[in-house]
């Protein structure tokens, strides 16, 4: 357990130091924006109370909205997140079915199922972020362009994390 | 109480998603200038399109009020505008010869009131006394005749139009004198009739019907063609219509005809009555 704590602790801190003292200033013409930092939230473990997920999701998108001065920008995005990630995760995945408190990580879940779940989660992390921004309809497509290139950019670096700290862990 | 908690904790996620959901809102809204300037915006926009529409209904509500005000101003703006000062100069047409003697001349007037749809019709020219005009002058246009002038007053005159039941003119066809009248049955603007040309004249649709110069205006000036002629049964004269050359839907300057001669006229056919 406190393992757990401390391994997720650590890779707050990484991929907020991450996320903005590099990847803000990385983006392609502010058309494809990474942000990394989500697989923070991905990556909690799967027993995890909804309370407290929302709540980690909540403070973590915080965190970020104050470096990025946009504040309850990122945390909106990351509450619409942690909902997205239970109902993901309740679709997929039995909870009943692990003995010892796996995390959703791509060693452990397979590639298939892992890019699945990053890319739809992603995706509307993204598609709340980029409207919440733009806050109107107006140019909705290219809104829309905004959140599926930066999803692909931000999937992209999630599988090189993965695969950099690849754990190969049999179920 | 107690299912309403079990529905909750069931679906907590999402009620856990609207708090948060609403808290970073908030957070958003208040903190961020642009999505503030925006949500007042959108706001705005919200209750600007309804007042809009709202308008857009009133506006046809209004539209007779809007209209006579419109109307007014036009008017006002038109009485400032040059032409609707009185245009006192006169031009007479007048040539000096001294082997003949002018008998008439000619005074340009514009139709400032007129009608063609009534039973009686009767024009308004600015011209009146002042500008010598006489009551009983003849009016022509430079299509054809126009009607006789019936008052005068200072700066306007009134004609009793062509289209009049009680104009006779007097008219001339193939040097055959008939009476030219509109009415009795006939109301059209373009149409008059020519009586009292005797059955054994002939006359041919398309015959020019020209003034016999024994009434107010010079012989000779075209009144219309014939366009139907034929003998009603039992009558001694001919029932000729005419297509009077003169289109009075359209008529804006007249020409009224000063008769020099008809005062000495006068005088000497007054003589016949009174002896």
């Amino acid at each position: 357990m406190g393992r757990v704590i401390l391994v997720n602790l650590i890779r707050f801190i990484v991929l907020i130091f991450l996320q903005v003292f590099l990847l803000k200033n990385m983006g392609y013409y502010n058309l494809a924006v990474p942000f990394l930092y989500i697989l923070f939230i991905l990556l909690l473990p799967f027993k995890i109370p909804n309370g407290l997920l929302f709540l980690l999701a909540f403070f973590t998108g915080l965190t970020v909205d104050v470096f990025y001065d946009t504040l309850g920008l990122n945390a909106a995005a990351c509450s619409v997140l942690a909902f997205v990630r239970i109902i993901f995760i309740s679709l997929t995945v039995q909870r009943d079915g692990f003995d010892n408190e796996p995390d959703p990580s791509l060693g452990i879940m397979g590639f298939r199922w892992f890019i699945f779940y990053a890319i739809i989660l992603t995706f509307s992390h993204h598609l709340i972020l980029f409207t919440f921004e733009t806050f109107s309809f107006y140019e909705f497509g290219y809104t829309l362009l905004r959140v599926i290139f930066s999803s692909l950019f931000t999937v992209i670096l999630m599988l090189l994390a993965e695969f950099i700290f690849f754990r190969k862990k049999m179920r | 109480m107690r299912n309403v908690w079990i529905f909750i904790s069931k679906y907590n996620a999402f009620f856990l998603l609207i708090i948060f959901l609403v808290i970073s809102f908030i957070l958003l809204v208040n903190n961020n200038s642009y999505q503030r300037a925006s949500t007042l915006n959108s706001s705005n926009q919200l209750v600007g399109t309804a007042y809009e529409r709202i308008n857009n209904f009133t506006n046809y509500l209004n539209l007779g009020s809007t209209n006579d005000s419109l109307a007014a101003e036009n008017a006002k703006l038109k009485a400032a505008l040059k032409e609707s000062y009185f245009n006192d100069s006169i031009v007479q047409g007048e040539v000096k010869d001294s082997v003949k003697l002018q008998q008439y001349t000619y005074i340009v007037a514009k139709i400032v009131n007129k009608s063609i749809h009534q039973k009686n019709n009767y024009i308004t020219i600015n011209r009146g006394s002042r500008h010598g005009i006489k009551k009983g002058m003849g009016v022509i246009s430079s299509k054809g005749i126009v009607g006789i002038i019936l008052n005068v007053s200072p700066n306007f005159s009134t004609i009793q139009s062509l289209l009049h039941n009680d104009t006779r003119i007097s008219a001339s066809v193939n040097n055959n004198i008939g009476s030219l009248i509109w009415g009795e049955g006939n109301y059209d603007s373009r149409l008059a009739i020519l009586k009292d040309i005797p059955n054994h004249v002939s006359v041919k649709k398309g015959d020019l019907v020209t003034t016999s110069g024994y009434s107010l205006f010079p012989a000779g000036l075209e009144i219309g063609r014939i366009t139907k002629t034929g003998i009603k049964g039992g009558d001694s004269f001919l029932d000729i219509e005419i297509q009077l050359s003169t289109d009075f839907s359209t008529l804006q300057y007249v020409y009224v005809v000063n008769n020099l001669l008809s005062g000495e006229q006068n005088e000497l056919e007054s003589q016949n009555k009174t002896e």
